[in-house]
């Protein structure tokens, strides 16, 4: 298969690799994905006080187009509010990519991750 | 070096520079181009004893009479012939056939038309080393049954079954047994007078022939029947028509004929090499060889790089043509039903590598691999959630995923 430019890109040099502290308060993490499927994606958001996403983090096992999705997105959302960031829909990921129609589940992926990692969040500040 | 380089031996060969040579002089007007099935000038006289020849070289390297040979244009061909021949043929002494899970897609896609056809199939488990026991072929022969249908060699994992304790078996309860040594014809000991099998298909292309090419041995002693699934001008003892390609066929007989003379002492330097590939990852944790070792053609290494995934890891080896085992690289998005079959958990399953080598595989091509896939599984390791989690020590099969 032939990849676009950008997800060679991201592939070759993901951004914001890493893990962080899940017991944070103000750490979100989004574990979707499952290995039987051949990907898994960790996206965790640190969130300021005042609900911005001030960093974000992100480790993938799965295909090239998988791991470009996450590491894309972790471009994304760094600098939105929480609220802007549910707004990121699996289609601008997919179309900024230029992923074929068999990888767009890759994309769906990383639109689930960021929802579970602001629900996360908002689910441990309540707490 | 030249890149890629070329680990994909399984999926095809190359073709041997003498077998070019000799289908060169097969195609022009100033060469033999003849229809081996002309009797009535020289041209097609020519071109008959080019296609004998040929015959009479794939029948030595496998230890048969020439006549056994029928000419198909590959494998599949030779293992839909066979199947379908055989179970059509012998339809009114019984409709049970018996193959196995692993088998290629060409006996199993033939076995599916048959049950669509009203036939009954058993489909054997491996073991999870890859083999078919004998033991089970025989708890799986009934009265009706008339076809056993194995593999020699596994395509995927490489892994050899028993061939001749499986033909005793099958010659005891009087049941057809056919083998589809596309695999393993020149690369193990193939010898027709001693094993008891009825049909073997056989390709050109896995052993430095030609694409497009293959053959079918029909034993003569004691007879085996199948009906034609090509019909037409009665070639091949109206057991398949259509015109001989003699350029093809001649490629095929010196093929065989190199690989007969060749076969020992190349098995002996691609099985050092495969050691070294092997022993380059010796010192990694979580690497899996699928299949058994031992038994095992020599050309063929299949292995899993648990936490990383295969589609990416050949991403990341884009000078290296292998192929993997993972679901995004095939259409289906399904993980290999071979390595399923062996009884591997889907990580594995999707991590999954096959590297096969073969004549023109080079030491250093194996040490500069090793090199390329260890920083490979490492770069990708660090990014694997999963790697992560086991390295923390959680065990990811009490893990609730959310499937998708």
């Amino acid at each position: 298969m032939a990849y676009s430019d950008k997800v060679l890109d991201h592939y070759e040099n993901p951004r914001n690799v890493g893990k962080m502290d899940d017991n944070d308060v103000n750490v979100g993490t989004g574990m979707v994905g499952a290995p039987a499927c051949g990907d898994v994606m960790r996206l965790q958001i640190k969130v300021s006080a005042d609900g911005v996403i001030e960093d974000a983090k992100f480790k993938t096992y799965g295909c090239g187009s998988a791991i470009a999705s996450s590491s894309l997105l972790t471009e994304w959302v760094k600098g939105r509010s929480l609220d802007e960031a549910t707004l990121i829909k699996n289609k601008d990921i997919a179309d900024e990519l230029g992923l074929p129609p068999v990888k767009i589940h890759c994309s769906v992926l990383a639109e689930d991750a960021i929802k579970a990692a602001i629900e996360d969040v908002k689910k441990k500040r309540k707490g | 070096m030249q890149f890629p380089i070329y680990l994909d031996y399984s999926a095809t060969t190359p073709v041997d520079p003498r077998v070019a040579a000799k289908m060169a002089e097969c195609l022009t007007l100033e060469a033999n181009f003849g229809n081996p099935a002309s009797r009535s000038h020289m041209f097609g006289w020519k071109a008959e004893e080019a296609v004998e020849t040929a015959r009479r070289q794939v029948a030595d390297l496998i230890n048969c009479d020439p006549r056994e040979i029928v000419w198909t244009s590959g494998a599949t061909e030779a293992d839909n012939l066979a199947i379908k021949g055989a179970a059509h043929f012998y339809a009114k002494k019984g409709k049970h056939i018996i193959t196995s899970k692993i088998e290629h897609k060409a006996v199993l896609d033939s076995c599916r038309q048959l049950e669509r056809e009203g036939y009954e199939v058993t489909y054997l488990d491996p073991s999870a080393a890859g083999i078919i026991s004998p033991e089970s072929v025989a708890a799986a022969i009934r009265p009706d049954t008339t076809l056993v249908s194995l593999m020699h060699v596994n395509n995927e994992i490489g892994v050899i079954n028993d061939i001749a304790a499986i033909g005793k078996i099958t010659r005891e309860n009087k049941v057809i047994f056919h083998v589809d040594a596309a695999q393993s014809a020149g690369k193990l000991e193939i010898d027709m007078e001693q094993m008891q099998v009825d049909l073997m298909s056989l390709t050109a292309h896995k052993i430095y022939g030609p694409k497009g090419i293959g053959a079918l041995y029909v034993r003569r002693k004691p007879r085996v029947r199948i009906e034609p699934q090509m019909h037409g001008g009665g070639h091949e003892r109206g057991m398949r028509s259509g015109t001989l390609a003699t350029h093809q066929i001649v490629g095929m007989g010196e093929a065989y004929r190199i690989a007969k003379e060749e076969m020992h002492s190349e098995n002996e330097r691609v099985l050092a090499l495969r050691t070294r590939l092997l022993d380059g990852f010796k010192d990694m944790e979580e690497v899996f060889v699928n299949g058994d070792v031992d038994h095992r053609v020599a050309g063929n290494l299949n292995i899993s790089f648990n936490f990383v995934e295969g589609e990416s890891l050949m991403m990341a080896l884009r000078d290296l043509a292998v192929s993997s085992g993972s679901a995004c690289t095939s259409a289906s998005l399904e993980p290999s039903y071979v390595l399923r079959a062996i009884g591997l958990n889907d990580e594995l399953a999707h991590s999954s590598l096959r590297i096969s080598l073969g004549r023109f595989t080079s030491e250093e091509e194996i040490d500069y691999s090793i090199g390329k896939i260890r920083e490979a599984v490492e770069k990708l390791r660090e990014l694997s959630p999963l790697w992560d989690m086991f390295k923390d020590g959680v065990d990811l099969s009490q893990v609730k995923w959310a499937a998708h």
